[in-house]
């Protein structure tokens, strides 16, 4: 029975001593020691979240980074293309001047030449005549008096002549 | 929170190791003690043979383990070696008296008209008298406390200082014992017993763990400063209840009242509810009280029976009490290790009760029909 007896004695040192404990402890140990504790919980904490928003910085930076490449790779290519797209122009241009150009010249030395033949042929008909009409002149000197029925014969000749040179041309 | 989820691991891997070794460990035991049983019979007729020859000498087991239970008023040492301590004492006649407890020359002598009983209480002389005596004496028991506390005082403050020295820097040396306790308190009793308050309360929550902890400790070191059954004595877990039960009960908040006086049952149910929960609120504090007293006494009685087996065998015949002996110590080992752990886990189950009990006091109920 009497270990289920409370001594007064002990009872009143355990109130003395616990609350002296309660007190000391509370001022000079648990307080210190809780609040550092939670400071440095919190200054980790403090430092996760700093590593973490650095971290997404650096990835935002990068991103950025990353599209102002691409943007720079995409304007070079609008660039180049456009380049080349202007010197396929220039270039077609050119070669369809040049092609005009050389047609423009083909037909003009084409009409240059056919004027030419025409003259060289209307020269030789004069002549053709001329000659013609010495000869005939000569001959009808010689041969014939009537002149005029001479000529008209020549005439007729000759247009004989140019109608089958232009069938065979 | 999810404290009990952390937790299961460690207890479940203890049990899971404890069990393999228990069949065996409990049929060592029964082998054991109904051997001790046969002795004692044994002795008790050896001791009906030759009645008070050389009584100082006899082996009484359940006398020395009731003096080693409980206080004194010198701390025995060996032999007839031991510590007198400072008796203080208060009586209506006498007044405050202080003097030494050698004065008593170990209860065979009387001073002042005083004298220690064979349970080493102080009476007076003549047993006529019927004066109340308030004996104030530091004690055994007291003295280990105080030794407990000035030790727990020292290693608190130092760590304190450490942290203040250090400040947010990582934790070092006695820290490191220190911390991960005061953080398991914190995290998975304070805070998920109480709630979000907790923080106003953690003062007594460690204040209370690390007593119990530190006087259980000491209880198990069988040489002068330890030894004491500090925390096994019902005068201590009276008092720790007590502040556990006035704090609750000054704390509680209405809902706590309403939860005692006016429960959510039927009106009818009120003559029984009442008086059950006004029971409760006395009952609590009061298992805490005889929990701990009760744990930390049957361990030091256990690990006493074991060492007093040796000696019981001892004098039935010196053969039987050396071959006793390695078995003994073998289970007071065991024992001891076990007591290690009830150390732990009765100053854990008293603070988690506690911090329990005082979440139960400040809860504010906004869904009062969940019951």
């Amino acid at each position: 029975m009497e270990l289920v007896t409370p001594a007064i004695g002990l009872v009143f040192w355990m109130l003395v001593t616990f609350s002296l404990l309660l007190f000391i402890l509370k001022k000079f140990a648990w307080k210190p020691i809780l609040t550092s504790m939670k400071e440095r919980e919190e200054s980790i904490e403090k430092s996760l979240q700093e590593a973490a928003n650095a971290r997404s910085e650096m990835q935002k930076l990068n991103q950025q980074n990353e599209n102002l490449l691409a943007e720079a790779r995409a304007e070079r290519e609008i660039i180049l293309k456009e380049a080349r797209e202007i010197k396929e122009k220039i270039v077609s241009e050119a070669k369809n001047a040049a092609d005009e150009e050389a047609k423009r010249l083909i037909s003009r030395a084409n009409d240059e030449i056919s004027r030419q033949k025409n003259a060289a042929l209307d020269e030789l008909k004069k002549e053709v005549a001329q000659f013609s009409l010495q000869i005939a002149q000569k001959l009808v000197e010689k041969e014939l008096e009537n002149n005029d029925a001479q000529k008209a014969l020549i005439a007729d000749q000759l247009s004989k002549l140019d109608k089958q040179q232009k069938a065979t041309s | 929170m999810d404290a009990p989820n952390k937790q299961m691991p460690y207890f479940s891997a203890l049990f899971s190791g404890y069990r393999t070794s228990k069949i065996l460990v409990l049929s060592l035991f029964y082998a054991f003690f109904t051997l001790a049983l046969h002795a004692s019979e044994a002795e008790h007729t050896l001791e009906k043979g030759h009645e008070n020859t050389h009584s100082e000498e006899k082996m009484d087991a359940g006398k020395l383990i009731m003096e080693h239970i409980s206080d004194s008023h010198d701390w025995h040492l060996w032999g007839h070696t031991s510590i007198p301590l400072p008796v203080i004492v208060y009586t209506q006649s006498q007044g405050l008296l202080v003097f030494s407890s050698s004065r008593f020359n170990h209860g065979h002598d009387a001073y002042n008209g005083f004298k220690l009983n064979e349970k080493n209480q102080l009476v007076w002389e003549n047993q006529a008298n019927t004066e109340a005596i308030y004996d104030l004496s530091i004690t055994k028991n007291v003295l280990a406390m105080f030794i407990a506390v000035l030790t727990l005082l020292i290693i608190m403050i130092a760590v304190a200082r450490t942290y203040s020295r250090r400040p947010g820097q990582a934790p070092r040396g006695f820290v490191n014992i220190i911390e991960p306790l005061i953080l398991f308190l914190r995290d998975d009793i304070a805070k998920s017993s109480i709630g979000p308050k907790y923080e106003r309360y953690m003062s007594l929550i460690l204040s209370i763990f690390f007593f119990i902890f530190v006087n259980n400790i000491f209880g198990l070191i069988p040489i002068f400063p330890g030894g004491a059954n500090v925390t096994g004595n019902i005068a201590i877990t009276m008092v720790l209840a007590l502040v556990v039960f006035l704090t609750v009960n000054i704390i509680g908040n209405k809902y706590y009242w309403k939860h005692i006086f006016l429960p959510d049952v039927p009106k009818a149910m009120y003559i029984i509810i009442v008086p059950i929960e006004i029971l409760g609120v006395i009952l609590r504090p009061f298992v805490l009280m005889l929990r701990l007293f009760a744990n930390i006494t049957a361990g030091h009685i256990i690990i006493l029976g074991f060492f007093s087996l040796i000696f019981i065998f001892g004098a039935m015949s010196p053969g039987l009490g050396y071959a006793v002996s390695p078995l003994s110590v073998a289970f007071t080992l065991f024992m001891s290790l076990l007591e290690l752990l009830v150390a732990f886990l009765q100053a854990f189950v008293f603070t988690l009760l506690t911090a329990i009990y005082i979440g139960m006091a400040i809860e504010e109920h906004q869904h009062a029909e969940h019951h």
